[in-house]
């Protein structure tokens, strides 16, 4: 692949570098960008190395390091010569930060997005509560039924825990909160 | 001055040996039930767990190396170190035994790893409050996971009911070591790095408490708590382990693919 190196003297705006990241797509969900995900935490110049900061999903996540290796290739592809990937841990990632155009990207894929604000508190009253039939409802992303069932509470992927419709029938995905 | 900064540096590497070794040896435990659980989602959900469990680990015993100061990564200390050099807890090291002597072992340790890992979140020591911040959403979700699982289970039927509550009379034992402080957790504590151990007891309590009642499951009457993990004295299982978990290292050190 004949990678154009950039001029020596032309400078590219950060606005820039962002709208290339946004072409990178997640590998496990490859219909929503890494900067959708929010995991591109920061884009900035250190003199005239780039550094960019980005931050895992979940600590073992076996796609952050082909993350990390899509996002190299792309920015080399368009001539980025000095570049740095920084690892930040503070504030952890959260599904908060999934942009809001991508959630209806990932409905649409058959992954039902996060519900803000129902993550894991790991406390018993959280869990009695849910027990007591406030239990969490995840829409199918299918045929839109609220009829669903969690299967398990981890799936396909770290970030995603396993339910099924009952109206259709089918399997599907849910991107847990974190 | 010199002396007493060289003495934390070294107790914090131990400290961090303890977290890392602690959460690598149980992430390698629930690992080997890959491709062998009852069924396939408690399958996918034991990898699941395992993974966010070696991910933690490589975020503790990088810290350990860095803190460390000899060049030793992440994967150096996991594989090239003896079993006398491991500082995990007892409870992890256990072996599988069934499908619910896993999930009691790893309810037991999720009950402490979770509140052990909030109180870290406020440590001094920054490095060790963000690992902590992110290592516990995903022990939050182990939580649910094995809490639930030991009640359906311990509260099943007469056969499920039976197993649950023989891991509780085997994995008892081991439980008390999480919440016993020697001086290196003392200086850690001390320094406001780490809670001090004891004072996790009373969430512990609580939590095992009230799942077990749940799960009709009792511990049992004996008080003898075994303990040595934590200082290097290991039970015969984890020299097993390691045997195969570092065989491909000893074997072809340096080994890349």
């Amino acid at each position: 692949m004949a990678a154009t190196r950039l001029p020596r003297r032309q400078m590219v705006s950060e606005a820039q570098i962002w709208e290339w990241l946004a072409e990178v797509p997640d590998p496990e969900i490859p219909v929503i960008s890494v900067t959708e995900l929010g995991i591109v935490r920061d884009v900035a110049f250190d003199g005239p190395e780039l550094v960019v900061t980005v931050t895992p999903t979940y600590s073992g996540c076996p796609a952050t390091s082909v993350i990390n290796f899509e996002i190299e290739k792309k920015l080399r592809e368009k001539g980025v010569g000095k570049l740095r990937l920084e690892r930040r841990l503070d504030p952890p990632w959260t599904t908060d930060w999934i942009a809001p155009e991508a959630r209806e990207k990932l409905r649409a894929y058959g992954i039902a997005p996060p519900i803000d604000g129902t993550r894991a508190e790991g406390v018993v009253a959280g869990r009695i509560k849910r027990l007591n039939g406030a239990a969490l409802v995840v829409p199918c992303p299918r045929c839109g039924s609220e009829n669903t069932q969690k299967v398990s509470q981890f799936g396909s992927t770290p970030c995603k825990a396993a339910y099924q419709c009952r109206d259709c029938l089918e399997p599907f995905d849910y991107f847990k909160c974190i | 001055m010199a002396l007493a900064a060289l003495d934390l540096d070294q107790a914090l590497f131990e400290g961090l040996c303890r977290l890392g070794d602690s959460t690598l040896v149980l992430g390698h435990r629930v690992s080997e039930w890959c491709g062998h659980a009852p069924v396939l989602e408690e399958d996918i959900a034991l990898a699941n767990v395992a993974l966010d469990l070696i991910g933690q680990t490589q975020m503790w015993l990088g810290l350990a190396g860095e803190v460390e100061g000899k060049g030793r990564d992440a994967d150096t200390l996991a594989f090239r170190r003896d079993v006398w050099d491991f500082r995990n807890l007892l409870l992890v090291e256990r072996p599988n035994g069934d499908f619910g002597h896993t999930l009691m072992r790893q309810f037991l340790f999720d009950a402490w790893h979770q509140p052990m890992l909030k109180a870290l979140e406020g440590s001094g020591d920054a490095r060790i409050a963000e690992i902590a911040a992110k290592a516990g959403k995903e022990v939050a979700y182990h939580l649910e996971r094995s809490a639930d699982l030991v009640i359906r289970l311990g509260d099943g039927t007469t056969e499920s009911h039976q197993r649950m509550q023989t891991a509780l009379d085997k994995l008892w034992p081991y439980t008390g070591e999480m919440m016993m402080a020697d001086a290196t957790d003392q200086a850690l504590a001390g320094a406001g790095i780490i809670a001090a151990p004891d004072s996790l007891r009373p969430a512990w309590d609580a939590l095992v408490g009230e799942v077990l009642t749940e799960a009709t499951l009792k511990p049992p009457e004996g008080r003898y708590m075994h303990k040595g993990g934590k200082q290097g004295t290991h039970s015969e299982h984890l020299g097993h382990m390691l045997t195969e978990m570092q065989w491909l290292q000893r074997a072809y050190p340096d080994a890349k693919w």
